[in-house]
């Protein structure tokens, strides 16, 4: 077949076809516009999320009335809690690179549902614009914490009603992408390509799809319950009118705590993808890998009520829910063992993609290992509401998700911008965010450990050391995040041409060319053996 | 960006069973049956039954659920893969709820 410029196979997929300008992005269905429209907003958000972490370390630096005022401080975890769960963390991976490579990897063009994929992304904007509109108008941003408990929820004059309604919003687009990936899945797999030729990924976003599907829809009805009690005083959560505050939690938590979840799954999968790319051998225990993240996802859903130990809960309840989150360690060990196995006696190439990975086992561990201090309830009355579950969150999901999410960043740019940024930048941002994270969250820990309680304006002085340490490693997380952006954004307009397949993959996405064509297949590919690398070799 | 690879693989996988057209003399017959469970919802309600109001009312409104989606929502003409979805979604309520009954269940 004869190719020209202006052939879908051949162009790619972000050069202009004829029509358009900005209306053929904002109102584009192709997969891969959807995913890179969804990939600049979270990056945006995520670095107003930094900003706000910051301006927060950077006030508990020394004790005392410093910088903000109890009142701004408050507003401000709350507003970067908003932004990075709901906003940057959980759509992050899913709707970005889930939405470009979910497709290519089954060797599909698209989606089962491309219209309904930009009628999400719009959800996520309107979301987006709700959340501004309740920083800037009313009585101020809320403050009650991303968690909006109650009866504080309920009674706090700020702008918490258009909050929440933000949340079902965007609760909304993500219910949607999920729904999207499970169709795709089911529905749209070239043939050949049977349940257990699936790469990882793919079997990780399913799973993400479902707890989306299942959990997310309790989100959108928690966060209308506050807007009811807000508006119309139902009760629901007082206990002087027949409710139950706990109730209240246990809605939230319900979804929330999956969505930890819908947060880490996609960046195991990530990991699944890279680490037999640059070990040069097959991925180790694929069944494991691929029936864990189903174990997680549905293991992960009933282990909610470990956020309340403390909240005066039935012991009853306190001993099942301790029990099963011990349960769902067992599926997430099976995966760091079979990345580690994967890895055993193979040819390691340590370019940045696995840098990243390894960074994300190391931190994920850590985080997860401190995760089991909590869910034992005997050792979290003493570490409840601390610094400690601060330091393990963030171990666990901008170490987890987050260094997940830069792995897939530097494993996909060159399939997906067709440049190649540099290497020995990004092996230094590598190591100078790695400290960062571990300078700015490990003392978190001990000052856990200690007493500290989270969410306080002041502390005590005996804190303050630990507190100036955690504010260096904020900046120096800071340094690493500046050089790791102005690196890929440098390789975007200045790198090298890279060639097809610069990592010798052997999922689909590398079959096709250099930057992704703006229609991937001409017919059904074959279905490939997704981590057989015989023959397969890194090119260029 | 559908081809018609793409759109031919989704259409084969996803016909649905052909139905005769549901009448409106059917339909008519399920929603008097919603009326009807919705009224004894409401005088169950008023009953004192202890912990067996809960039982009473999540049953009622399970076999309210279930006539919507099997008839309004047309699940009764769906294949099996489509049922087994639909099923999952309510194991995992039964669970959620059922969960949170072991803490609201033993708290007092």
């Amino acid at each position: 077949m004869e190719h020209t410029a202006q052939d879908p196979h051949e162009r790619p997929f972000f050069a202009p076809s004829g029509k358009g300008g900005l209306a053929s992005w904002i109102f584009s269905t192709d997969h891969k516009r959807i995913g890179l429209l969804y990939l600049g907003l979270i990056m945006l958000m995520f670095s107003v999320a930094v900003v706000l972490g910051l301006l927060l370390r950077l006030k508990l630096m020394t004790p005392g009335n410093t910088l903000l005022t109890p009142q701004q401080y408050n507003a401000i975890f709350t507003l970067h809690g908003v932004i990075m769960v709901f906003m940057v963390v959980i759509p992050s991976i899913p709707a970005s690179f889930g939405n470009i490579f979910l497709p290519l990897h089954i060797g599909a063009n698209d989606v089962s549902f491309p219209r309904l994929n930009n009628f999400s992304w719009w959800l996520y904007v309107t979301g987006l614009v709700l959340a501004l509109v309740s920083i800037f108008t009313g009585n101020g941003p809320p403050d009650t914490g991303w968690t909006f408990y109650v009866p504080f929820s309920e009674h706090t004059t700020t702008n918490v009603s258009i909050a929440v309604i933000a949340v079902f919003v965007l609760g909304f687009s993500s219910i949607l992408t999920g729904l999207n990936f499970i169709t795709t899945v089911h529905r749209l797999r070239t043939p050949g390509m049977t349940w257990r030729k699936l790469p990882l990924f793919v079997w990780s976003l399913y799973a993400t799809g479902w707890i989306q599907v299942l959990a997310t829809p309790i989100l959108g009805i928690t966060a209308l319950l506050i807007f009811s009690e807000r508006v119309l005083h139902l009760g629901l959560f007082d206990p002087g009118r027949g409710g139950d505050p706990l109730l209240y939690q246990h809605l939230f938590w319900i979804y929330s705590h999956p969505a930890v979840y819908i947060m880490i799954l996609p960046a195991m999968g990530v990991i699944s993808e890279i680490i037999p790319v640059f070990s040069r051998k097959p991925v180790f225990g694929y069944n494991m890998i691929a029936f864990s993240s189903l174990a997680i996802a549905f293991a992960g859903s009933l282990v909610w009520a470990h956020h309340m130990f403390t909240s005066g809960m039935s012991d009853n309840a306190v001993l099942l829910f301790s029990f099963l989150t011990f349960v769902v360690a067992i599926p997430s060990a099976i995966k760091v063992f079979n990345w580690l196995s994967t890895m055993y006696k193979g040819s390691i190439s340590l370019d940045p993609p696995l840098l990243f990975s390894l960074g994300f086992i190391l931190m994920f561990s850590i985080g997860g290992l401190t995760g089991l201090v909590l869910g034992s309830a005997g050792t979290d009355i003493h570490v409840h509401d601390t610094y400690f579950v601060v330091a393990h969150f963030h171990y666990v999901i901008f170490g987890g998700t987050g260094l997940g999410m830069f792995a897939a960043m530097h494993y996909w740019f060159p399939k997906v911008f067709g440049r190649m940024y540099d290497h020995t930048r990004a092996f230094w941002s590598f190591w100078i965010i790695l400290l960062g994270m571990n300078v700015l969250y490990f003392p978190m820990f001990v000052m856990g450990l200690q007493g500290m309680p989270r969410r306080y304006y002041d502390y005590l002085p005996q804190y303050a050391p630990l507190q100036m340490v955690s504010t260096w490693g904020s900046w120096i997380l800071a340094v690493g995040l500046i050089l790791m952006f102005h690196n890929l954004y440098r390789g975007c307009r200045y790198g090298p041409v890279a060639t097809k397949n610069p990592w010798g993959g052997a999922t689909l996405e590398w079959t096709l060319p250099t930057p992704l064509p703006a229609e991937a297949f001409y017919g059904d590919p074959v279905a490939p053996e997704p981590y057989d690398y015989k023959g397969v070799n890194p090119d260029g | 960006m559908h081809d018609t690879t793409t759109a031919a693989r989704g259409a084969e996988h996803g016909a649905d069973r052909p139905h005769e057209p549901l009448s409106y003399r059917f339909l008519l017959l399920v929603w008097l049956g919603l009326m009807c469970l919705t009224a004894t919802t409401v005088a169950v309600s008023r009953i004192e039954l202890g912990a067996l109001n809960i039982v009473a009312a999540l049953g009622l409104a399970g076999a309210k659920a279930s006539l919507v989606i099997f008839f309004f929502m047309h699940l009764k003409y769906e294949n099996w893969i489509i049922k087994g979805m639909v099923f999952m979604a309510f194991v995992v309520l039964a669970i959620a709820i059922g969960l949170t009954f072991v803490d609201v269940g033993y708290r007092y």
